[in-house]
């Protein structure tokens, strides 16, 4: 079920656009603001309320990296892997991210912490290697720095 | 030398609000061209101007604006699109002019807006870029209020909404005819052309999108004219360009230099040199869509006509430098990767042929390649090529492979040879899932 201020919010993207339709998109992301990733259910609800099939939805849904369809850690930290990044070594970041926190890309920490997924080029390159948690971005990582960068998370 | 794009920009600074904008002289351009120009005339300056696409392709910008029917009975609303989109890896730039001037951004909107009487604008932002989408929102505001945009913008009867839209990480969201799309909350598969978004774009509406770095430099030409701006390159070029460099460099960075400056200024006085223990192999001089260059071309102007001539493009113009380290069929692997991840998948050459290139590369890399595996690159690089695929992702894709196919040619068959990879460092990569 949309809650009344999700609807609301909604309702707001698709006074601002032709058709319903044209703000799934918006939708899918309030949705997943609110729950953290977009469920069967929450895909199911979006698309009754903008007038689009379950099937259609999911199509845009699964065609964006950053929709979630399967659930996700409180925190999600989005490494770079992209070249500047290469070059610069990020390969010894994600070993040791993956190394701490016991889990591979697309996994979640034990403790629904933690989920670590890659990414492609933050626009940072310069300060190169650089990852993403949540909103917070970290540029010009070394491997000493990166406990007192997850210590942050709770 | 002059810095028109970047002259209020302090990294580390707050960007200037609205009121300290105007003290620097923002928004007259607005104030100049309601006033005094016909839309027709500010189509002309920039023509004159010779200003040229900064998104990559380096389009004419007048020309661009030309195919939008004009007059009173040109179908409404028209639509005007800031492309803040900025996926192409190695490529930094508008993130400089986005968080550090958002107020010179709208102005540019506004200018390219009454250009081709659009009624609605978007700055359609990539999701990463959270500092620039408060930045923005925040500018986009005060703007409102002080009567720059809505409605009777200064009492002209020009209307002018403003949208921020953040997407949802797509890098085929930047090629303008996919951004569309997802603007209309659909997948973000390119359009078939014609027809053109100019005369068909956003919700089937005459539509211009354009590159940040692009519209930062309309108020600049409106304020001081096409002559101006042309002398502000150093070859045939026009106007004054963000350039970058990243890699194993001293200082790497994003400066805006004149139109023109060679390569090995920027790579030595401004990017500080190789750092010490790396030595220079070969770079992609704008993004992760060009071909390579080598040694030979250090002393070539960043223009888009001489980087051209050396088989490469200029693209977004921020440089990605390969050191003797760091293994080049790692390198293009990376690269390949991540274009084979983000095929739209709507032309099988490409949805096909960059997960082929790319298990081709892994198999070298990993020291089981074979020599006939080179001939099936090769033959990638023409069938995805130009002309035979949807859109222009693939042959961006094709670009720095064949190029390290010319340059690198004997580190790919020694990895063939010797069947593993002479430099250690890519042991350690692994794909993404
Ligand atoms: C796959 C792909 C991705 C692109 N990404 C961007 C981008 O992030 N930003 C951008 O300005 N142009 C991008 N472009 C180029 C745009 O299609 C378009 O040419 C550009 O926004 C036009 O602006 P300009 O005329 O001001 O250069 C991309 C093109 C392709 C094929
Ligand atoms: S070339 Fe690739 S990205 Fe472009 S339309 Fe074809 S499949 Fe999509
Ligand atoms: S390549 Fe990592 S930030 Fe650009």
């Amino acid at each position: 079920m949309l809650t009344t201020e999700e609807k609301h919010q909604i309702d707001h993207e698709i006074s601002l656009v032709p058709s319903p339709k044209n703000a799934c998109i918006e939708a899918l992301k309030i949705v997943q603001q609110s729950h953290g990733w977009v469920s069967d259910e929450s895909l199911k609800d979006v698309a009754e309320y903008v007038g689009m099939s379950t099937a259609e939805l999911d199509s845009v849904a699964t065609f964006y990296n950053l929709i979630f369809r399967r659930p996700v850690g409180r925190h999600v930290i989005l490494v770079c892997d992209s070249i500047s990044c290469y070059v610069m070594g990020y390969e010894v970041i994600r070993n040791q991210l993956f190394e701490k926190l016991n889990i591979q890309y697309g996994q979640t920490t034990a403790d629904g912490r933690f989920t670590i997924l890659p990414n492609c080029c933050l626009g940072t390159c310069d300060c190169a290697p650089a990852l993403m948690i949540d909103h917070d971005l970290y540029r010009n990582l070394t491997v000493e720095q990166l406990d007192e960068i997850l210590s942050k998370y709770t | 030398m002059e810095k028109p794009l970047t002259q209020h920009i302090v990294p580390g600074r707050k960007p200037l609000n609205l009121k300290e904008y105007e003290k620097v002289g923002g928004y007259q351009s607005v104030r100049k061209i309601l006033k005094e120009m016909s839309p027709q005339e500010v189509q002309a300056l920039v023509k004159d101007a010779n200003l040229r696409g900064r998104g990559g392709a380096g389009f004419p910008t007048g020309m661009k604006w030309s195919f939008v029917p004009m007059g009173p009975d040109a179908p409404s609303p028209k639509y005007l699109v800031a492309n803040a989109d900025e996926m192409e890896p190695g490529t930094f730039k508008d993130r400089v002019l986005l968080e550090g001037n958002p107020h010179q951004l709208i102005e540019g909107m506004i200018v390219a807006s009454y250009a081709i009487q659009a009624s609605i604008s978007y700055v359609f932002l990539r999701w990463a870029y959270k500092l620039a989408a408060k930045e923005i929102t925040q500018a986009i505001h005060e703007a409102y209020e002080a009567g720059y945009l809505g409605n009777n913008i200064l009492g002209s009867g020009f209307n002018l909404e403003m949208h921020l839209h953040t997407g949802v990480g797509r890098y085929m969201c930047g090629e303008e005819t996919a951004l569309l799309n997802a603007l209309e909350g659909k997948r973000a598969n390119p359009r078939a052309k014609p027809p053109f978004p100019q005369v068909s774009g956003l919700f089937g509406k005459p539509t211009i999108v354009n590159n940040v770095e692009t519209l930062c430099n309309l108020p600049h030409i409106v304020n001081n004219g096409a002559e101006w701006f042309k002398k502000l390159g150093l070859t045939e070029d026009a106007g004054t360009k963000l350039y970058g460099v990243s890699g194993r460099v001293k200082t790497p960075g994003c400066w805006e230099l004149p139109m023109g400056i060679t390569i090995r200024e920027l790579l030595e006085e401004y990017a500080g040199g190789m750092q010490d223990g790396y030595l220079f192999r070969g770079l992609l001089p704008g993004g992760a869509s060009t071909d390579f260059l080598v040694e030979e071309h250090l002393d070539l102007p960043m223009d888009y006509g001489s980087i051209q001539a050396a088989g490469s493009r200029l693209g977004t113009g921020t440089m990605i430098i390969m050191d003797d380290q760091t293994c080049p069929v790692g390198f293009t692997l990376n690269l390949q990767h991540f274009f084979a991840q983000e095929s739209c998948g709507f032309c099988t050459p490409c949805r096909e042929g960059l997960p082929w290139v790319e298990k081709i590369l892994m198999a070298i890399d990993k020291g089981e390649g074979k020599p006939e595996h080179l001939l099936t690159l090769d033959f990638h690089t023409k069938y995805l090529g130009p002309g035979n695929t949807f859109c222009a992702l693939a042959p961006g894709a094709m670009e720095p492979l064949q190029s390290a196919l010319k340059y690198f040619r004997e580190d790919f068959e020694r990895h063939i040879h010797e069947h593993h990879c002479p430099w250690s460092k890519s042991k350690a990569w692994q794909p993404s899932i």
